[in-house]
């Protein structure tokens, strides 16, 4: 476990760095040793990615375990969309894509990746997708980061980094993928000068984190 | 999001695009699996309201609207309380005690649609109203042309599309009209003079009396059924004259580019503006893939209402 970085405040004091680009890396090679680890070897493993941070993270897990086993395990991308509790009351979202991995979930030993576990119910969605794929012989998680506040009896098998967080921050993950820039970061919640509008910005954020998902909260998300 | 979907003119740029990259997220979605339905929409009803006979409209939608696990209600004329004379209000007013979610509907007259949305809370979907607007026609046209034309890559932009024949009685060439220009395609309209609208004038496209002239260089020719049904006078002095200057034969086919979509929104009138070797043609024809692309649509129309609606 790499040792946690001093807390770096950017100049506008508002955003907290947790994880550096060193750090990605070292929790990504972490990751992928222990999931060779685990599933001794890495034979019949499917990664996963759930678009769109999650997608990149299972694209270098499985060149990672490639490198560090010599196994060239499966790899697919899920788009959860279809299948969130939420559509009724959130609005119309793009569908991300789906790539369905060579040789099908059967059988496999399927492990979902995501950048972050929040209230579970990004996971709930996928596993319902799964169902629709095939039939795996086991289903696991990945986060690169674990924020709490968990509103379904869901748990990660690998997590990158437990970072304790009140419900109304955000957790802002980078990809040099999509970002530009490997990190993770904490945003704080929008702070009032007076105490109205901290109850409104909270109450607000409260309602848009209804369901989860800091990958979808994440302000410069673009797709 | 926009809440009902009565013209193509309710889609602007961004709409139209975000429709037909759903649309091709859905098609990959669910192409190669077994069990071809999303939960998406569980719990909602979709009501199809069909005053006017329809095959591949009314099961395009019925199929799109279960494939996202929509509870599907289909209504015709025939066999229901309007044949003993009920008035669209009053079934508008029924449906809305029974709390549709999406009416879907085909009605003889222009802007039954638009009247509906007064009487009913859920988002009304026109499948062809009359003489004036097909909206998901025009998309599922739009989507096939993406699918084929420049590489795949989705961009219509300068693409020439030639819409031949009954523009006159046409919500197809209207909707398509609308659409294609939003897209920034150019559209030639070729029809003969009898059976083309008043108020051309203002309508953002082409006009010609020609097929012969436009079909060089058109990368999609959109042959339009012969309407008798709605036809009160004659319009051209007979059928093989008609079928003679503005039919698509094998000569005429000769003329496009190697290409060149031809396609037809069904039902065709073979033999008249749509020769059959000419329909069966697969290197031009992809009239039997826009009903398939249809289905994809309607999906992502639905998916779009009916998700965006929130309190």
């Amino acid at each position: 476990m790499p040792a946690l970085p001093n807390p770096v405040l950017s100049p506008l004091g508002a955003l907290k760095t947790v994880l550096s680009a060193e750090d990605v890396a070292r929790v990504l090679d972490r990751i992928a040793h222990q999931i060779i680890e685990k599933t001794r070897g890495g034979t019949d493993v499917v990664l996963l990615g759930i678009p769109t941070r999650g997608a990149h993270l299972g694209r270098r897990l499985a060149e990672r375990i490639a490198n560090f086993a010599d196994v060239a395990v499966g790899l697919g991308v899920l788009d959860i969309t279809l299948y969130r509790d939420d559509l009724r009351t959130r609005g119309f979202r793009p569908l991300g894509e789906t790539v369905e991995p060579e040789g099908g979930l059967d059988g496999k030993l399927v492990i979902l990746v995501d950048d972050v576990l929040f209230s579970g119910r990004t996971v709930r969605a996928a596993l319902d997708a799964i169902t629709d794929l095939g039939r795996p012989r086991a289903v696991q998680l990945a986060v690169l980061v674990d924020r709490g506040h968990r509103e379904l009896p869901i748990r990660a098998d690998y997590v990158g980094k437990n970072l304790p967080t009140s419900p109304d921050e955000q957790v802002k993950v980078s990809l040099i993928e999509c970002d530009g820039v490997d990190s993770v970061a904490i945003v704080p919640a929008a702070r009032g000068d007076n105490l109205a509008t901290t109850i409104g910005t909270e109450l607000d954020s409260r309602d848009s984190d209804h369901d989860s998902q800091d990958v979808e909260q994440d302000p410069d998300e673009t797709e | 999001m926009i809440k009902h979907l009565l013209s193509a003119e309710d889609l602007d740029p961004e709409h139209a695009v975000a429709v037909l990259d759903t649309a091709a997220r859905l098609d990959a979605a669910l192409s190669g699996r077994e069990v071809k339905k999303l939960p998406t929409l569980r719990g909602r009803t979709v009501v199809n309201l069909f005053y006017e006979d329809s095959t591949r409209t009314r099961t395009s939608f019925e199929l799109a609207a279960k494939r996202l696990s929509a509870d599907v209600i289909n209504f015709s004329a025939k066999g229901s309380s309007v044949s003993k004379g009920e008035s669209l209000k009053d079934t508008a007013l029924t449906l809305q005690a029974m709390g549709a979610d999406a009416v879907v509907i085909r009605h003889s007259m222009s802007g039954a649609p638009r009247r509906l949305t007064r009487w009913v809370a859920g988002s009304v979907i026109n499948a062809g109203d009359g003489t004036h607007e097909h909206p998901t026609q025009a998309l599922l046209d739009a989507y096939t042309m993406r699918r084929h034309l420049r590489d795949g890559s989705g961009d219509l932009k300068g693409v020439r599309v030639v819409i031949v024949g009954d523009v006159l009685h046409s919500r197809v060439a209207r909707s398509n009209v609308r659409l294609l220009c939003t897209l920034g395609a150019d559209v030639v309209l070729v029809s003969p003079p009898t059976l083309l609208p008043v108020g051309l004038a203002a309508w953002p496209c082409e006009v010609s009396y020609d097929l012969d002239a436009t079909l060089p260089g058109a990368d999609v020719v959109m042959m339009l059924r012969v309407q008798r049904e709605r036809m009160t006078a004659s319009y051209f002095p007979s059928a093989r004259e008609y079928s003679r200057r503005y039919g698509l034969d094998r000569a005429r086919v000769a003329l496009l580019d190697e290409h060149a979509l031809v396609m037809h929104p069904g039902p065709m009138n073979r033999g008249m503006e749509i020769a059959a070797e000419v329909a069966d043609d697969p290197r031009h024809s992809v009239i039997t893939e826009q009903v398939t692309n249809g289905v994809s649509v309607r999906m992502a129309v639905l998916y779009m209402l009916l998700s965006g609606e929130s309190e």
